[in-house]
């Protein structure tokens, strides 16, 4: 029997704010615990929450860009449940009125183009956080509590575990190029929760889910789906049923474990959030922020490719990341030519970042020095072997290379006035090479280049020394 | 120094004229709290340490004034216990907005009102902290939830209170004990630290013996709050500035409201108020309110469900009262609750976390909801033609304290009159306007939205024209 597989994909994303989408409190990742929390994150008696308006702009930002529509009526709803990181014991979601509905982004796995529907988007409150210590204690540390979350569900498009890895990784590149959340997983502003479930090819159906939990990284989540996939069919194949689990994903045995078996739902006994009123989005809010919403990698890996010259393949990397797409904006508007300029990042700039474990930003680059130091080497101020000193030494030190260059006496050497009679010396010392060269041995030629290149310690330009050396030669 | 039958702005021309010092009043005021609480409980704090200002503002009429503060209306530093065990010890780290509007309006903190617990009840019994009496006539409840306030003022400890009014727990009361009270619009007054009880329905508002007394004192504490998303930002008006007039004000009488269940007695004090008004130019006319007698059975579910929620966050995790001998978690969440919380408390959770749970949801809530827009509906009718609604505050008059709190249903029936003002977020009053066997009666004057001055000018010509103020309470009013 064969049988086909259906994915759904819950993810979490942390809006990018100041401040937290029901209280003043400033959200930020790393704090120390409970002091990035006030009287309203505490669940105080008599506290109310207000509307983060920003919030909901970046939401919307989002939505758009996932080409969803955006409901003009939304209102937020209470979902009802105890536990000690939630210190209302109700989280403010959307459930009837959700922000948008019905987008999609498009995936590509092994050359295959789908689309991949998403259900809705709806805003809510993100919860606290336990932390288990010893002799049976927890601890709550409620810095998290009310940052602004969007959850984004998808519909059952989804066939495979390539297909759920595909769509994180388009999912997460659409957000990160809004600049609506960092959407980075290893620090949870950016979290999955998946169910999957497979059928008999043929059946109406779907067949029963699993939810899968503690999802890291989307390896896990491909790992995970995929060893899902495989427990269910053989559980099928051999006349089993499946039970309605929650099961979380083991990482050092690249499985999953039964969490908790599911009887009936849960019920967090919704209703409208009382405190806050309808909230209205008008037409001419969501039109503002349609134009506001940057450049899509799509859009920007056509420009390149067409506008710039830059192979597909290049034009793709430099879009993976916002980050590295808008260094090679700014660098290329700075006048440095494209195709150098993709160069240096793709080689150089991501081995350096690989090497050192750091993104982009955390290095000490900047467009300016990228655009002058390629500049430098077009103008013939420096060579290109120089170039990668100047490199190494302003990615890591933030050096301005022309200064630096100028500092540590690197400028090229071109001027024949200087080169001549430094080459005639080299010529008169080593008689037997030119003798060499005459009789048809081209190494001669090259033995003879870097004796000039050492007694210029590197600084001559290349290209003059081949044309004065020839020119000499020919002389004697 | 008796104060009984002074005003806020006769106390101000005292203050001004130098007959006397802030500092006498604030003694004398806790001098009387001192010599008449005992008989009544209706503070569960006084504040001792209460500081009168050196220098009067004579532009400032409020300065000086205490002002009695429901318990469940956060004071900072100061005790705020929601009438609960579960909060008996809690002092709060801010103060309600309302509270500090009030203290920067010059106003004096002078304790903390005692009430039913966490604003759930009609008789002020279902406190922690005791049951306050009726200061006419001791054997009787004074009223709730804001019984505590009413009885301090109704007594003459102070001249104006706080309360909070969810379906009728300021009018309720300031009718039990012969004194106004006013419930204002919907979103009139911010609700931040307040403590929920119903947060769709809840508000703030002031009881007082004199209507202008209620009028300063609201003034005070209007307004837009970036706090509260469901406060108004519409211009607060100066209540103060009172017509005491009735000429050619539209008054509609519900027939739904003046029915079998109402008391012979009350109905006749009621009617005979309701002829003054006509006598005095005001046009009467017989309305109808059509699903008003849903209002108890819809605010039972809305009120309850939003509570049952609002009410999770005493869990004994972060503050208030946490149980003895817990062993985990679940321990912590079920002992703490069921300890912390009284009877009346845990029905109303019971019964809201029913109303919303899978499967009731529809049958309960839902309709709940779609029959308060009925009532709502059936106000705008009448409001196309009429100034306001009257009727009885209350059925009855004051009833026996232990009569009723065995039996939550006929409790309940008692907030019938009341209720369907909160559903619809109406500003609500009631002025004082007779006895009804040896015991007040008051009128209930509704209002459309953000219109109280139509309430003020209304209840002060009632005022002025009934002379009930004359009348004293066993308990207070003299030395």
């Amino acid at each position: 029997m064969n049988f086909e597989t259906t994915i759904g994909l819950e993810v979490h994303v942390e809006l990018k704010t100041k401040t937290k989408m029901f209280s003043p409190s400033p959200v930020s990742y790393g704090a120390k615990p409970n002091t990035n929390a006030n009287v309203i994150d505490f669940g105080f008696p008599g506290t109310l929450p207000t509307v983060n308006k920003y919030a909901y702009k970046l939401g919307i930002m989002t939505a758009l860009a996932l080409n969803a529509q955006v409901n003009q009526d939304t209102h937020f709803d209470r979902k009802n449940y105890f536990y000690p990181d939630n210190p209302k014991a109700y989280q403010i979601t959307q459930k009837e009125q959700p922000l948008a509905h019905d987008g999609w982004i498009e995936i590509n796995v092994d050359g295959n183009k789908k689309k991949i529907g998403i259900e809705e988007l709806h805003i809510e409150e993100d919860a606290g956080k336990n932390t288990h210590g010893e002799a049976g204690y927890s601890y709550v540390d409620l810095n998290r509590q009310g940052t602004p979350l969007i959850e984004i569900v998808s519909k059952p498009d989804i066939k495979s575990p390539d297909e759920a890895y595909a769509y994180l990784e388009r999912l997460r590149q659409i957000i990160q190029f809004t600049g609506a959340s960092d959407v980075k997983m290893e620090e949870g502003s950016m979290r999955v929760d998946t169910n999957i479930s497979v059928r008999p090819i043929g059946s109406d159906k779907l067949g029963q889910k699993i939810e899968l939990k503690n999802l890291n990284s989307f390896k896990h989540v491909k790992n995970g789906l995929a060893f899902e996939e495989k427990r269910q069919v053989g559980i099928l194949m051999a006349g089993g049923t499946i039970r309605p689990e929650t099961r979380r994903y083991d990482e050092p045995t690249d499985s999953t474990i039964l969490m908790r078996v599911k009887e009936g739902a849960d019920d967090y006994r919704y209703f409208p959030e009382p405190d806050l009123p309808d909230y209205h989005i008008d037409s001419d809010w969501i039109d503002q922020i349609r134009q506001e919403i940057p450049e899509m990698p799509d859009k920007r890996r056509q420009r390149y490719i067409q506008d710039l010259k830059i192979p597909e393949y290049d034009a793709g990397v430099l879009t993976d990341t916002k980050e590295m797409s808008d260094f090679f904006d700014q660098t290329v508007a700075l006048g440095a030519d494209p195709k150098q300029v993709s160069n240096w990042l793709m080689v150089n700039v991501n081995a350096y970042m690989n090497e050192n474990n750091l993104d982009l930003n955390q290095t000490k680059l900047t467009p300016e020095h990228l655009a002058t130091m390629i500049g430098l080497v077009k103008d013939g101020t420096i060579s290109s072997k120089i170039a990668k000193k100047v490199f190494a030494e302003t990615i890591a030190n933030g050096s301005e290379p022309k200064a630096w260059v100028e500092s540590k006496g690197l400028v090229q050497q071109s001027d024949p006035a200087v080169l001549t009679p430094i080459i005639d010396q080299i010529l008169d010392d080593n008689e037997q090479s030119i003798v060499d060269f005459k009789n048809g041995k081209d190494r001669a030629f090259g033995f003879l280049v870097g004796q000039i290149m050492k007694q210029t310690h590197g600084q001559a330009n290349p290209k003059v020394v081949n044309q004065i050396l020839t020119a000499e030669i020919k002389k004697r | 120094m008796d104060y009984f039958n002074e005003t806020i702005d006769s106390i101000h021309q005292k203050l001004v004229a130098k007959e006397m010092s802030p500092q006498e009043l604030t003694q004398a005021t806790l001098t009387n709290i001192q010599r008449l609480n005992p008989h009544l409980n209706a503070f569960i704090t006084v504040n001792d340490q209460a500081q009168a200002p050196k220098e009067i503002d004579t532009e400032n009429p409020l300065q000086g004034i205490a002002l009695a503060i429901k318990d469940n209306i956060l004071t900072k530093g100061m005790k705020t216990t929601a009438a609960s065990r579960m909060l008996a010890n809690f002092s709060p780290i801010y103060s309600a907005t309302v509270t500090a509007k009030a203290l920067n309006a010059g106003m004096i903190n002078i304790g903390k009102t005692n009430m039913d617990e966490f604003a759930m009840g009609s008789s002020t019994e279902t406190s922690h902290f005791g049951i306050t009496k009726n200061p006419w006539n001791t054997a009787k409840v004074p009223g709730g939830s804001s019984g505590g306030s009413a009885a301090a003022v109704a007594s003459g400890q102070v001249l104006a209170a706080l309360g909070t009014d969810t379906g009728g727990s300021i009018r309720q009361p300031a009718s039990f004990n012969g004194i106004f009270g006013i419930k204002p619009t919907y979103g009139r007054v911010s609700r931040w630290g307040v403590i929920a009880f119903s947060s769709s329905l809840d508000q703030v508002g002031v009881l007082s013996r004199h209507v202008a007394d209620s009028a300063h004192v609201l003034k005070a504490i209007s307004g837009f709050d970036a706090h509260d998303n469901t406060s108004s930002d519409s211009p607060v008006p100066d209540y103060t500035k009172i017509t005491p007039q009735v000429k050619g004000l539209k008054v509609a009488v519900p027939e739904e409201f003046m029915g079998a269940g109402v008391q012979a007695e009350v109905k006749k004090q009621i009617q005979l108020a309701i002829k003054v008004l006509e006598q005095n130019g005001a046009i009467v006319d017989t309305v109808s309110l059509p699903h008003a007698q849903y209002a108890v059975q819809v605010y039972y579910i809305i009120a309850s469900s939003e509570a049952s929620s609002n009410l999770q966050r005493y869990d004994g995790i972060r503050y208030g009262f946490r149980a003895e001998d817990v062993h985990n978690l679940e321990d912590v969440y079920v002992k703490s609750r069921s300890e912390g919380f009284g009877d009346e408390v845990k029905r109303r959770i019971m019964l809201g976390t029913f109303a919303l749970s899978a499967g009731y949801y529809d049958a309960y809530f839902n309709k709940a909801a779609q029959v308060r827009t009925l009532i709502i509906d059936d106000f705008k009718k009448v409001f196309a033609d009429y100034d306001l609604v009257v009727g009885p505050t209350s059925p009855t008059t004051a009833f026996d304290i232990g009569s009723r709190i065995d039996d939550p249903l006929v409790m309940y029936m008692n907030d019938i009159l009341t209720i369907p003002a909160n559903l619809a977020g109406l500003p609500a009053a009631s002025v004082p306007v007779g006895f009804a066997d040896g015991m007040p009666v008051g009128l209930q004057l509704i209002a459309q939205p953000f219109a109280e001055q139509t309430i003020f000018n209304a209840a002060q010509f009632l005022e002025n024209e009934i002379n009930f103020l004359q009348q004293r309470p066993q308990i207070g009013g003299q030395n």
